[in-house]
């Protein structure tokens, strides 16, 4: 497999024929035994938890999944959703990336023709193991276009587990990312493969998979900015080809068109800033392309005096286009960049505008422990794949180059990054590794071979082994001519200075193979073998420990056993069963998906935060005092509130730790909500320290009711780790109507307005009666 | 007067659902223990054919010819007066009786006699789906305070002493005549009890006990509150020596009674000539709210006749009304000592009579005075001082009786029927519009007039299409049969609307109605597919497709 066609057709010997068929044959079958690791390492959540969807975004995949299966596609195009969003609506099918919905539908369809009854739930909950396994798999052909079928081998089998994958692709993680991270390294395949044949089709499909990757996730802009970045290095750096005109401009024409179809992109694909890298690279290669042309159609003189003439007139037409780009660019109020996007290139960016966006927490920038926990070892390797890729590089080699030092830099802006970078970090670990190998491999082979030399001097006998060691070496120094020489004989056509370059790197590696001594060669060895233990170690604790908590589920082990907390499920089972159909549930966006989802209720927001004035409104009643929020929340027909609570049983990701960034988006919009105000002295307490603001709040009220009944008179919050504020309180425009069994979600309903409106007249008399009624129903407090 | 709490065994008369013909077929249910609990745990509704001594034991019985005793015999014997309404008929027996409704899910006829069984279908009926078809027709249907009979029959009347019936005749037999029943009890009677196993005894409440610190039985302020948020009516009329407890009720309506226990209304500029020169503490007051609703379409003439206590109204409450206000020479004081400082209450502000109207559209008339619905005042003849109009007799009774029938649903109550909407053009209601739809929403509005449903005719009605704000704010037009019409044009805006209609005006019952509907986008097939302002564009691209095919053509095969 690793070795090209025109090397095979120069009359190999025999024997290597033999041996290269055996090694496509061993390459296949370990490939398959990537695919199954991939696909069974992410079935840890399915084994220790059940077959169900995690999170937030899964469940509206999911959801819209089954609406796909059950309408149709045309009704999903245009379906508009009246059950979020309350009462705006949401245009589904002209707002979502529809890739990963259509893939698990058409795998659905496919197993359905097939007489398979899969559940859809089923079908959605293993898309992502089975797609990894896919990612794998390009990770492979992309690192064999790179550095041959063993980096390539490598590769696979590292992504195949790095953590930083597994995290988004456990079975039940049914989002985006799943099906986009095998587009996005599929992609970059075609368009190396592209780059390395010059071949249209390759360049078709390259075009395809970028449609592809474009309906699955909005990272495809990495991609358009990626390559063309690429491209500009090529042209800087002399490289010009016409493979990488074919490898670029059909991607440009065919990859915009079709990006425009999918309804989410459509004029985005050719209106907004992140998309005009590609447009002006494919301006500078057709007129580099020009000036390649004209250069071999006129004297080197001539061209002189052409190129000075070119140059100057081309400053004076680029400086106007420049100058135009900016004015557009300028007057349009965001520059033309979304926020998610300029948040990327300016990571202060959201967290001083765009409290929506840097209030989720996959959008902060990740911490330096994260990075030894999503690629461990990656880590260290990466450095070493960067050198091996210098030497030498070709076209291939600094694309991936680029792609490492792109995605380190966007990973280290926003943590939900480290999963493009994963993909380079697994090739660049493989090809290091790989190269590592054929340097021990080869020392020790070294050492053999002249060691059986040396004893068949001194013996003059041959022993039986000896014949195969020699063959070996002599074989191996082959192999390694062979992949060395695959670059530059593919870039036989261009003939330029790498063919002059050619012979000179061959005969130093004929003459002088990089050669360790032995001893150094077995240790080094020994260690590498060790470090990859050590990954696969941590990879399966990760898979198994870290990333596999479907997030709904939640366990704990403590002295006395495992403790199992299904209380998101209890509450969206209770609202379902116990609302009426149109009942409007309002909560913190996080649950929204998981409430129209699970619970089939209308929301008022949700975790497509298209509506920031809206999920505003719902923060702002939030941070009211009661009777405010009840007319907030009156004015939107809401029914029911839904909060969840994590201060019983020490559940840190609570509403109330999430409080802050509802005080924040609230104020963005309603000035009267005013930070400092629920923070005393710059510190964020709920304690008798707090402030009235804060203990008036409905959330904290919401959260707090009638919490210290749980433990005798305390009040103590497992997550804050200290004693509530106000203690003993009433609700006046709220009733608590359920509450689960760890008191994690807490529903309550908004009390209709009074019947009667009372005189001012107050006798303290009649009140006395209806005061006490609710002693019997203290909720058991589970740890006790 | 049988007090109602002294019924232990009550029979149950229910119409069957009549699974083989079209007559309704009546069972006896009657056990008094046991299946009065179970029915009162379940139903609520214990309070069924009273009146009888008969009891068919232990088996359901028909009320067949045969069955001459008890509660049938009585009912059939009884003085019948029926009034149909949509779906149901209402059988009122006078004037022992609490009513029987009669649900007829078939026929709207009102023929009493044709609530004769039919034997023969009967027999195939098992006992099992006569109890159950039985119970849920009670359920539906046994309560005379219904949405479609909505004027009280059944008001409990509590009184400090029974004199007081003699003494209000007038006025409580006045409501005898309009087919009201009323059940006396001195206010300290232990058994007083507004409802039963959680079902309400009494459609309406008055309290005639103004000195009562504490009602008997299980009454009390919260009580009666209940009582008021559960729909029920309320008339409460307090006195000089009105007691804590009657200021309460009423504070808790809104109604704030002078908090100085011995100020009276004394009026020295409007108050009645009588023969003696009293304290003008007797007022002769026509400060009258303008309300054809509230107080009947013929003005009132006379002055009313007013002795006892003013109250202030907070203004921003908006559901109470000042129906009798004071002139503006009262004020509220002591009238046996001087005044040493400026009365609390005073002018106009004052009012005598309010009324309340809750926001479930139960109502309530507070009055200063008990001695206004009494005989003597009703009689006498009043002129108002400074006045030379003298009249033969108050405007007490005219007052009194009108504002009754308000307060107890006889007048102004409004219900909204048969809501629904299509696009113009079609019949059928779509689970969803379109931006840009024409569409046509249709209401009926009728008014309930004591007896049967009017349509309600007025040109003030308006429907909105709502998101968070009304997109579209149209006045209906109607065909004077209360059907209620408009048409208009989706807002070319998606998301999920409603139609609300909230009408409001004074005396009515609220209208307030909503109705949920989605507004899409357009499909992507409804767009126009060509649009002329394009068709330069088009042209260029075809153009250059073709040039380009050309171009290659020539430049591929010509050598």
């Amino acid at each position: 497999m690793a070795v090209p066609v025109d090397n095979l057709t120069k009359q190999p010997p025999a024997s290597s024929t033999l041996r290269f068929a055996f090694g496509n044959v061993l390459a296949f079958f370990i490939l398959l035994l990537i695919g199954v690791l991939a696909f069974s390492i992410r079935l840890f959540s399915v084994i220790k938890y059940e077959s169900v969807i995690h999170e937030f975004d899964p469940y509206f995949n999911y959801r819209v999944t089954q609406f796909l299966t059950k309408n149709g596609i045309y009704d999903f195009w245009n379906w508009f959703d009246d059950r979020t969003w309350y009462p705006l609506g949401r245009v589904i099918g002209g707002t979502v990336y529809p890739g990963l919905t259509l893939t698990a539908g058409t795998i659905w369809k496919v197993l359905q023709s097939l007489n398979i009854p899969l559940s859809v739930e089923t079908v959605c909950v293993f898309t992502a193991p089975v797609f990894s396994a896919f990612a794998a798999w390009a990770a492979y052909l992309l690192t064999k276009e790179v550095k041959g079928t063993g980096a390539g081998l490598t590769a696979a089998v590292l992504l195949a587990m790095v953590p930083s994958y597994i995290s988004r692709s456990v079975a039940g993680s049914y989002d985006n990312e799943a099906v986009a991270i095998f587009a996005l390294i599929f992609t970059f395949y075609l368009y190396v493969k592209t780059l390395n044949t010059g071949s249209l089709f390759y360049a078709t499909l390259n075009s395809i998979s970028y449609f592809y990757m474009v309906c699955s996730w909005g990272g495809y802009t990495f991609i358009i900015n990626l390559i063309p970045m690429h491209v500009l290095l090529c042209i800087v750096t002399g490289r010009y080809s016409s493979r990488l005109y074919i490898a670029y401009a059909p991607l440009v024409v065919l990859g915009t068109l079709l990006a425009a179809l999918v309804p989410v992109v459509g004029f985005n694909a050719v209106m907004t800033s992140e998309h005009f890298a590609s447009f002006l690279v494919f301006i500078v290669i057709h007129v580099v392309a020009l000036a390649y042309y004209i250069k071999g159609i006129l004297s080197p003189k001539m061209f002189k005096v052409a190129a000075t003439l070119v140059v100057s007139v081309g400053l004076v037409v680029c400086c106007a286009v420049v100058a135009v780009l900016v004015a557009v660019v300028a007057s349009s109020p965001t520059k033309g960049w979304s926020g998610r996007s300029l948040s990327l290139l300016d990571p202060t960016y959201a967290s001083k505008y765009i409290p929506i966006i840097a209030s989720v927490s996959e959008h902060q920038p990740p911490t330096w422990p994260s990075y030894f926990m999503d690629l461990n070892v990656l880590a260290f390797l990466v450095p070493a794949g960067i050198i091996a890729c210098f030497a030498p590089l070709s076209d291939a080699s600094s694309f991936v180059i680029l792609y490492l030092v792109m995605s380190v830099y966007f990973s280290g802006v926003m943590v939900r990054l480290m999963l493009v970078l994963a993909p380079a970090a697994c090739i660049m670990s493989g090809i290091a590794l790989s190269e590592a190998f054929d340097v021990f491999t080869r020392s020790i082979k070294f050492y053999i071979s002249n060691l059986s030399e040396s004893l068949q001097v001194d013996a003059g006998d041959s022993l039986p082994g000896n014949n195969v060691s020699p063959q070996n070496e002599v074989l191996k120094n082959e192999k390694k001519e062979d992949t060395l020489k695959e670059r530059p004989s593919r870039k036989n056509k261009k003939k330029e200075k790498e063919n002059i370059e050619k012979p000179s790197v061959k005969s130093k590696t004929e003459k002088r193979p990089l050669v360790l001594p032995v001893e150094a060669s077995f240790f080094a060895l020994f260690l590498t073998v060790l470090l990859g233990g050590f990954y696969v170690v941590h990879s399966v604790w990760a898979a198994a420990e870290a990333y596999s908590a479907p997030s709904i589920v939640l366990t704990s082990h403590s002295h006395d056993g495992l403790h199992v907390f299904d209380d998101f499920r209890e509450a969206y089972a209770w609202l379902s069963h116990n609302t009426e159909v149109d009942d409007k549930v309002a909560s913190w966006w996080d649950y929204g998906y998981q409430t129209t989802a699970m619970a089939n209720r209308t929301v008022i927001v949700d975790n497509n935060t298209w509506n920031n004035t809206h999920i505003a409104t719902v923060g702002t009643a939030m941070s009211s005092p009661e009777k405010a929020a009840w007319e907030i929340f009156n004015s939107l027909d809401v029914k029911y509130v839904l909060v969840v609570f994590g201060g019983l049983v020490g559940y840190p990701s609570d509403d109330i730790n999430k409080f802050l960034w509802m005080v924040r988006i609230g104020g963005g919009v309603f000035p009267h909500i005013k930070e400092p105000d629920y923070l005393r002295d710059g510190q964020y307490r709920i304690d008798s320290q707090a402030t009235p603001t804060m203990l008036n709040s409905l959330m904290y009220k919401l959260s707090y009711f009638r919490f210290v009944e749980t433990d005798g008179g305390k009040g103590y919050d497992r997550v804050r780790r200290t004693e509530i504020g106000k203690k003993h309180f009433k609700l006046t425009h709220f009733e608590e109507v359920f509450t689960t069994h760890h008191w994690m979600v807490r529903i309550y309903k908004l009390k209709p307005q009074k019947n009667r409106i009372r005189g001012k007249t107050k006798k303290s008399k009649s009140k006395t009666s209806s005061t006490t009624h609710r002693s019997g129903t203290m909720k058991k407090n589970p740890w006790h | 007067m049988i007090p109602l709490t002294k019924q232990k065994n009550i029979e149950h008369a229910c119409p069957v659902n009549y699974i083989g013909g079209d007559e309704p077929r009546w069972l006896i249910g009657s056990d008094g223990g046991g299946f009065n609990q179970w029915l009162g745990a379940r139903n609520g509704s214990a309070r069924k054919g009273r009146g009888g001594s008969g009891h068919a034991r232990g088996r359901a019985k028909e009320l067949a010819g045969e069955l001459g005793e008890g509660v049938y015999a009585v009912a059939r014997t009884m003085p019948c007066e029926t009034s149909a309404s949509l779906d149901s008929v209402s059988v009122r027996c006078q004037p022992l009786l609490s009513s029987i409704t009669i649900g007829r899910l078939t026929s709207q006829s009102s023929n009493p006699k044709r609530l004769k069984p039919d034997e023969e279908n009967m027999a195939k009926i098992s006992i099992a789906i006569v109890f159950i078809a039985s119970f849920s027709l009670l359920l539906a249907f046994t309560r005379s305070f219904s949405t479609e009979n909505p004027t009280d029959r059944r008001i409990l009347v509590l009184v400090d002493d029974l004199a007081l019936k003699s003494s209000h005749s007038i006025f409580f037999t006045s409501l005898q005549a309009r087919g009201f029943e009323l059940d006396f009890k001195l206010s300290d009677d232990p058994k007083i009890a507004l409802q039963r196993y959680g079902q309400y005894l009494y459609d309406g409440l008055i309290l005639f006990s103004p000195t009562a610190e504490r009602f008997g039985g299980s009454l009390d302020v919260a009580a009666v509150l209940d009582f008021v948020d559960s729909g029920k009516d309320l008339i409460v009329a307090a006195d000089a020596s009105a007691s804590d407890l009657i200021r309460n009720i009423a504070a808790e309506c809104g109604v704030d009674f002078d908090e100085d226990p011995s100020a009276v209304v004394i009026d020295h500029g409007s108050y009645a000539v009588s023969g003696t020169e009293g304290d003008h503490t007797l007022i002769a007051a026509d400060g009258f709210i303008q309300s054809g609703v509230l107080l009947g379409s013929t003005n009132i003439e006379a002055p009313v006749l007013f002795k006892g206590i003013g109250h202030s109204l907070n203004p921003s409450n908006s559901l109470v009304l000042n129906v009798l206000s004071a002139s503006p020479t009262a004020y509220s004081a002591n009238p046996k000592s001087k005044l040493s400082s400026p009365p609390s209450l005073s002018g106009s502000s004052i009012s005598l009579v309010s009324v309340v109207q809750a926001r479930n559209n139960a109502r309530a008339v507070f009055s200063g005075s008990l001695d206004l619905f009494s005989n003597k005042f009703f009689k006498s003849p009043v002129q108002k001082a400074g006045s030379s109009n003298k009249y033969a007799k108050s405007g007490n009774q005219q007052f009194v009786t009108e504002l009754s029938k308000w307060v107890f649903h006889e007048r102004g109550h409004l219900k909204a029927v048969n809501v629904r909407h299509h696009r113009v053009g079609e019949t059928a209601e779509p689970a969803i519009y379109r931006i840009n739809d024409d569409l046509e929403y249709l209401v009926e509005i009728y008014e309930w007039s004591g007896s049967s449903w009017e349509p309600y005719v007025a040109d003030d009605v308006q429907v909105q299409f709502y998101m968070m704000s009304p997109y579209v704010l149209k006045t209906m037009s109607t065909d004077k049969k209360g059907l209620y019409h408009a048409s208009f044009k989706v807002p070319d805006v998606y998301g999920v609307f409603q139609f609300k209609v909230e009408y409001q005006r004074l005396g009515y019952t609220s209208l307030s109605l909503a109705k949920q509907i989605p507004v899409r986008p357009f499909r992507h097939n409804e767009y126009e597919r060509f649009i002329p302002t394009a068709f330069p564009y088009y042209g260029a691209s075809f153009s250059t497709m073709a040039g380009f095919f050309i171009f290659s053509f020539v430049y591929l095969y010509s050598k």
